[in-house]
């Protein structure tokens, strides 16, 4: 599985380069002929996608670094200076805040698929660990950015996340203080989040590359769940895959498009118009809502440590995953029964998303108390026990036997 | 002979091999400090300002917000009625029961006596200082709101009531009373 080519180069000059960095040889091997699974779906375009938003988030956010002012006194003018005078500066501002929205819709379904295909299971139990620490870089590189404009929700969204630290016993405020450089978010916190921020999206290019060397050592997992048992099971990546990624890839883009250019603030919040008051919280503030999920665990829980460690938890959940689904059946579509468990967890997250939204209090309340529970259940109760219960539907012996049937395999 | 030699010879490598890497690992340590230390608050942000609050023209019932240290810190003016449920609240019924008053010692008690006692031990019941942060994540509460005629924090529900003492929700503690004392019979210095 390994894919190294044993192409040999025609062109003089790409081979003497190849003899003495075998670069050429390794695209070749890993991204032409790169021996993929024939029964790949769409659900499998969305890594491309990622690959595609992270290059656009970082080519805008290297632009708008150029017209942006780090400073609580400039950062929310610089913003609308960026808006009203800089050329195309609405444009890039508008591509980058909604790339941010997008780069999560993708990781999500990324990660969904996962959930579904089994794919987290052995072998490929590091590349979806570093597929988790992707997850938080990411959610931690949106808060620090969703700082910079310095407008009320920028604000207070920094004050409520930093703030979680101080739940810590005993250093928990000595470790706020040192976050903020000051008694209050004021301008060192601003000016570390532009460092970090700038930071964090080549860190994730860093570990997007461990993600696929690592997915690149085990191959790609399929929608049957199966592994390449021979040639006859896979496809070259090129064509086959090249294009098929590329066509999903301006689908996303176009729909990206749309947002950008015919409502850009929908998936933002208006109150973040209004420059940063810290003498005056908003009465409403929510989070992205790529955060919601996580923002009504915490507020679920009446105990501020107590929130603060459920929230973390169910992120901290996902890396022993591997080892708590007992089944050794991937794919769910030869699993009945998790196949049910499954669709109730993903109506369970969008449940905690809306909740997330609502002002915590009443029967909104009660419900994210109840979906955060059936959360942890899922994962520590649900899946342990699916294993030995479940009897799963008949597999079939290779993959070129579940995509032809099994006279032609 | 050559055994003994070999064996010298060992022993003055490993020596220097866990030197070096003694001191490789130590010197690293000691240079990431400076790298951890210079985020934590600077000398231009230690320079602790102070600020004089004249309440004479507070009136009964009305209250501010003023800014210290970048902080916001709330000045209400009480009304009778504010300080009397204040006072006949039993100390069982809070879920913080200390005072978390600067000016007193840290375990002091959260009567509402000692939620209205500068750093000179002067107690003027009308006036509550304190400071305008909820203890659970840091959002500024919304005056005259909440179950107990205080305040109430919109972000997460925390009520506190006419002595900014937790009394339901979410936050922990009870507001903090930042160091004040009266210079006059009106005139108070935060800081
Ligand atoms: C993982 C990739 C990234 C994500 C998820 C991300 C996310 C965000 C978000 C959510 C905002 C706030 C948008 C708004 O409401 O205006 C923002 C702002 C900003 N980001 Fe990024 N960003 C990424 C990469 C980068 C990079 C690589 C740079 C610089 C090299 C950068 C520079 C900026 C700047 C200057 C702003 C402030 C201007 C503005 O608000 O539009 N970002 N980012
Ligand atoms: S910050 Fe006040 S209740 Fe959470």
């Amino acid at each position: 599985m390994s894919g190294h080519s044993t192409y040999e180069f025609k062109n003089p000059i790409a081979r003497w380069v190849d003899e003495r960095l075998p670069i050429l040889s390794v695209v070749r091997g890993q991204l032409v002929d790169f021996p993929t699974p024939r029964n790949l779906n769409y659900w499998w375009t969305f890594g491309g996608i990622l690959a595609t938003m992270l290059v656009i988030q970082i080519l805008t956010g290297i632009v708008l670094v150029m017209h942006f002012t780090p400073h609580t006194s400039m950062a929310f003018d610089s913003v609308e200076h960026i808006m009203r005078d800089v050329n195309w500066g609405w444009l890039l501002r508008w591509m980058h805040a909604n790339g941010a929205s997008f780069f999560f819709i993708a990781v999500y379904i990324h990660i969904f698929r996962g959930l579904y295909y089994g794919s987290y299971k052995a072998p490929r139990e590091i590349l979806w660990m570093i597929g988790v620490i992707i997850f938080i870089a990411m959610m931690a590189t949106a808060f620090m950015g969703y700082v910079l404009p310095w407008g009320q929700m920028s604000y207070w969204g920094a004050v409520v996340i930093t703030n979680l630290f101080s739940a810590i016993p005993v250093v928990g405020d000595q470790i706020v203080q040192w976050l903020w450089g000051g008694f209050s978010v004021a301008n060192p916190t601003l000016q570390r989040f532009f460092s970090l921020h700038y930071l964090l999206p080549f860190v994730l290019a860093a570990l997007v590359f461990l993600h696929v060397w690592a997915l690149h050592v085990t191959g790609n997992n399929n929608p049957d769940g199966i592994e390449v048992k021979s040639e006859q099971d896979t496809l070259p990546f090129h064509p086959y895959y090249t294009m098929k990624d590329l066509f999903a890839i301006l689908v996303f883009l176009m729909v990206y498009a749309a947002f950008v250019f015919y409502s850009p603030w929908y998936l933002g919040h208006s109150i973040n118009f209004a420059p940063a008051n810290p003498l005056s919280t908003p009465a409403h503030i929510v989070p992205e809502w790529y955060f919601l999920p996580f923002y009504a665990m915490l507020r679920a829980i009446p105990d501020k440590l107590g929130g603060v460690i459920v929230m973390f938890s169910s992120l901290i959940i996902l890396f022993f995953l591997p080892w708590l689904d007992t089944s050794k059946v991937k794919s769910l579509k030869y699993r009945p029964l998790a196949r049910q468990f499954f669709w109730l967890l993903v109506i369970v997250c969008l449940v905690l998303g809306i909740a997330g939204a609502q002002p915590a209090q009443g029967a909104w309340l009660l419900v994210a108390r109840l979906a955060t529970a059936w959360y942890f259940i899922h994962f520590l109760v649900i899946l342990p026990l699916l294993g030995f219960i479940e009897k799963p539907k008949p597999i079939p012996a290779s993959i070129s036997e579940a995509v032809l049937g099994k006279a032609k395999a | 002979m050559t055994t003994k030699v070999e064996n010298a010879d060992v022993s003055r490598r490993d020596f220097l091999y866990i030197a070096t890497g003694a001191v490789g690992a130590v010197g690293t340590a000691l240079a990431i400090w400076p790298f951890i230390d210079q985020m934590n608050p600077d000398a231009s942000v230690l320079a602790l300002a102070s600020t004089e609050f004249d309440l004479a023209p507070l009136e009964e019932g009305q209250g501010v917000t003023i800014k210290w240290r970048g902080k916001p810190v709330f000045i209400r003016h009480r009304t009778p009625k504010e300080i009397e449920e204040a006072k006949k609240t039993p100390l069982a019924e809070l879920k913080d029961p200390i005072a978390r008053n600067l000016n007193l010692p840290p375990d002091a008690e959260a009567t509402d006596e000692n939620r209205v006692k500068d750093a000179n031990g002067k107690v003027n019941e009308k006036y509550l200082v304190q400071i305008g942060i909820c203890t659970h994540l840091g959002c500024v509460p919304l005056g005259e709101q909440g179950d107990y005629d205080g305040w109430f924090c919109p972000c997460h529900g925390s009520h506190y009531d006419s002595a900014g003492r937790i009394r339901k929700g979410p936050a922990p503690r009870n507001l903090d009373i930042p160091p004040y004392k009266y210079t006059s019979d009106t005139v108070i210095v935060i800081g």
